[in-house]
């Protein structure tokens, strides 16, 4: 009991140290990949703003003139006394324009913007998980670890990240090419495991996030080395058309089933094509309805008496 | 006296959740309903023309021409100028319930927007924020049948007197907002929304937000909350969204999926979709099968389809066979998992997961077959909740780390026998105790599998401490 308790609070100082030094990195040294550039996001660790050579209240930040006009066109969405709802997408597209992280001044002049509060700003950036508050990699690689993606071998495809480009969640590579993250359910539980690859590099325009579904660990490695080498890897599933009931990869690779098991949507009484549009008669619907109220407490039906 | 007053508060905000007063008020609404002619006793094997997503795998084309050939924007202008309480009308007897989870019954829910304005608009907000673990079927309808959805927030926006409809996506789903903001244009361009919205005289527009990754959002007052620009962190209520909502306006959120079935629910009739399930329990609704089976897929069903029926039909049965079945978690991450002898004949509706103790959900089904340690699964949605409480009120906040490490501890056995029921207790300290369902999704999970796998828990337990005794 005794040694249990020790070992943690010798584990808590441990990360209350890591913690520290991290900070220290981030204090000293402007640009530090590898191992020590650890935060990425603001959940991977216990992430605080200090002002580092790279990151402070001077380091130039401003819209370009063609996000100022998207700008214009977002805040149309909201009305004109809520200018706050467009915090989201505004730093979103900070984040695309400063090669996918979020600056103190970035973040500042997204509240210039909008007229709130900085802190109100800070506060946004915190509290969603795709914000990232320090320098990325070119390509944000994201794991999906929740339960439907662990049952069919996220670890898996985690390891063997890792194992390949020498880094694990939260780290970036020292060629500045790849961060590794994990993140929580994507929504593509049916095509389990999954990974996601942001490419902040290429500004607002050329944004991409890709899902990449139905992964072996194999697979996942090989689209890590076609962004590398600079190739586009097929996004989606990498062995069927989308969810449809075709094959599992739970095993560590795609065992297909026959197609002539499928028996949803093969439309066969409408000759292959979905029915068109099919409406019943609105008009001499309408004076068959019973008259709309609570039922007749006597009969209990709803039934004129 | 001002912690009573906000317990007593608590209490009526509870009592008035979808998850303790769907019961009573689906009653209500199937009392308008006509009888059914006879007791249907076996669901399930619905046929192509029954479908309302006709294009769930894409095959087709998602945008307008595509859309307009299957089916969507027929008639809309006479569905809108039917008028709102047609539509409430038709909804409330299509008995849909609401597809998001609780399962309201939806026309119930879209009656309690305010009849006559008192100034203030009213706002459709379309949850669109699909991050239940195990759940994807909004995203099918968003990247392959958008128009569905915009129909639907015409329909649904006529039906609650509605000047726009907010729809709110997942900052994630990049590329499912992209097809989804296209199908928003199109319809602008035709005219189907927009100032005088398919030629009705009714101004309605659509506009598509998005968040940044957090699973709170999906909760409808922290989604109100991230859309005006703050942290998602829910509300208290009363007052409720109905009254006071987005912008302070009368607003309801809706599911994506409740809203894409509306239009079709309307041309088709009542009638037709309330002729599908048991009682209480109509209609279709969409499965999302992962985990272990042979084909894991995203299907429309019959609701009330036997579990059984649904996995072996669809998904070409578990992996190894039915035999090699563990557990199963019928509605996402949220609800208690349920063994295989309840998995048997178990019934995939609101009412017949309610009894097994568990619940509909969202419809994702996640399959464990007997490879899985079900401990270390349960453990890892433990850390899920860990990760995504939003931190506003402490049992859920304290409670979910917790949970968190004591299933760590569980799943190596590294425990003792007692602390089973300590992490029992910890679940009941949290479940109610919060503003938002999140502390009451912590702690489901990790209840069921106590409830239904306790012997596993406590054979870890002693086996590791055999194996330390045997070191020591």
């Amino acid at each position: 009991m005794l040694r249990q308790g020790l070992t943690r609070l010798a584990a808590a100082a441990l990360r209350v140290q890591e913690v520290a030094s991290c900070q220290q990195v981030q204090a000293q040294a402007p640009v530090t990949w590898g191992r020590l550039a650890m935060a990425t996001n603001s959940h991977d660790i216990f992430n605080v703003h200090r002002h580092s050579p790279d990151n402070n209240l001077d380091t130039p930040f401003d819209f370009t003139e063609a996000n100022y006009e998207l700008v214009t066109e977002l805040l149309s969405r909201y009305p004109t006394n809520y200018r706050q709802s467009a915090v989201i997408p505004l730093l979103d597209m900070a984040q695309k324009q400063n090669q996918g992280w979020l600056s103190l001044s970035a973040m500042n002049k997204c509240a210039e913007v909008l007229g709130m509060p900085p802190i109100r700003v800070y506060e946004v950036a915190t509290f969603y998980t795709m914000f990232n508050r320090s320098k990325i990699g070119k390509y944000h690689v994201m794991v999906c670890g929740t339960t439907p993606c662990m049952l069919c071998g996220s670890r898996k495809i985690h390891a063997a990240l890792r194992d390949h480009l020498g880094i694990d969640f939260g780290e970036t590579t020292k060629d500045g090419m790849f961060t590794l993250g994990e993140m929580e359910c994507m929504g593509a539980c049916v095509n389990a495991p999954m990974i996601a690859v942001a490419d902040y590099t290429r500004g607002v325009e050329g944004f991409s996030y890709g899902y990449f579904e139905d992964l072996t660990p194999q697979d996942a490695v090989s689209i890590v080395e076609d962004l590398r080498s600079g190739k586009s890897p097929v996004k989606g599933s990498q062995y069927r058309s989308k969810a449809e009931p075709a094959g599992n990869v739970g095993t560590g690779k795609w065992v297909p089933v026959p197609q002539n098991l499928t028996q949803t949507l093969t439309f066969e009484a409408s000759g292959g094509k979905p029915p068109g549009p099919r409406c019943r008669d609105l008009d001499f619907e309408a004076p068959k309805d019973p008259p709309a109220g609570p039922p007749n407490a006597k009969t209990g039906s709803n039934k004129p008496v | 006296m001002l912690r009573g007053q906000h317990r007593s508060l608590q209490r009526l905000s509870q009592s008035l959740r979808p998850f303790t007063s769907s019961s009573s008020a689906a009653q209500q609404a199937q009392a308008q309903a006509p009888a059914e002619p006879a007791q249907r006793t076996s669901f399930g094997g619905l046929k192509d023309e029954d479908r309302i997503f006709t294009n769930l795998y894409g095959q087709g084309d998602p945008f307008i021409k595509g859309a307009m050939a299957r089916g969507d924007w027929h008639r809309t202008k006479d569905l809108v100028l039917k008028g709102a309480d047609w539509v409430i009308d038709q909804m409330k007897k299509s008995n849909l319930r609401g597809r998001g989870g609780a399962g309201f019954p939806s026309g119930l829910k879209w009656s309690f927007m305010p009849k006559a304005s008192d100034g203030r608009p009213s706002y459709v907000v379309v949850n669109a924020d699909e991050s239940e673990p195990g759940t994807c079927k909004d995203r099918e309808i968003m990247r392959h049948d958008p128009h569905k959805l915009v129909e639907g927030c015409l329909i649904a926006g006529t039906g609650m007197r509605a000047r726009a409809a907010y729809i709110y996506i997942r900052g994630e789903y990049v590329n499912e907002r992209i097809a989804l903001e296209r199908a928003v244009a199109e319809a602008y361009q035709k005219g189907f929304i927009g100032k005088n919205a398919c030629g009705t005289g009714m101004d309605f527009d659509v506009i598509v937000h998005y968040g940044a990754g957090a699973y709170i959002c999906g909760e409808e007052t922290a989604l109100l909350e991230s859309l005006e620009g703050k942290t998602g962190k829910p509300r208290l209520k009363p007052p409720f969204p109905a009254n006071v909502g987005l912008y302070g306006c009368p607003s309801t959120v809706t599911n994506v999926e409740t809203v894409a079935v509306a239009p079709t629910i309307l041309r088709r009739g009542p009638e037709w979709f309330s002729s599908f399930g048991r009682k209480n329990n109509h209609g279709t609704k969409l499965f999302c099968i992962s985990g272990h089976v042979n084909r894991p897929c995203t299907v429309e069903e019959e609701m009330s389809i036997s579990l059984k029926e649904l996995i072996e039909r669809h998904c070409g049965g578990v992996r190894g066979g039915w035999d090699n079945l563990l557990a199963v978690i019928p509605g996402g991450s949220s609800v208690p998992l349920l063994p295989q002898r309840i998995c048997n004949d178990v019934l995939m509706d609101f009412d017949a997961l309610k009894e097994a103790q568990s619940g509909l959900g969202t419809a994702a089904v996640i399959v464990m077959d007997k490879s899985t340690d079900v401990i270390d699964a349960i453990a890892r949605l433990s850390y899920f909740y860990k990760h995504e409480s939003c931190g506003q009120c402490t049992p859920c906040r304290e409670g979910a780390p917790w949970l968190y490490d004591m299933m760590q501890r569980m799943r190596k056995g590294d425990a003792r026998l007692e602390e089973i029921d300590m992490l029992w207790e910890v679940t009941k300290q949290i479940e109610g105790h919060t503003i938002c369902a999140l502390g009451d999704a912590a702690a489901w999970p990790v209840q069921g599998l106590i409830r239904h796998f306790r012997p596993e828990m406590e054979d870890r337990i002693e086996k590791a401490s055999e194996r330390i005794a045997a070191t020591v």
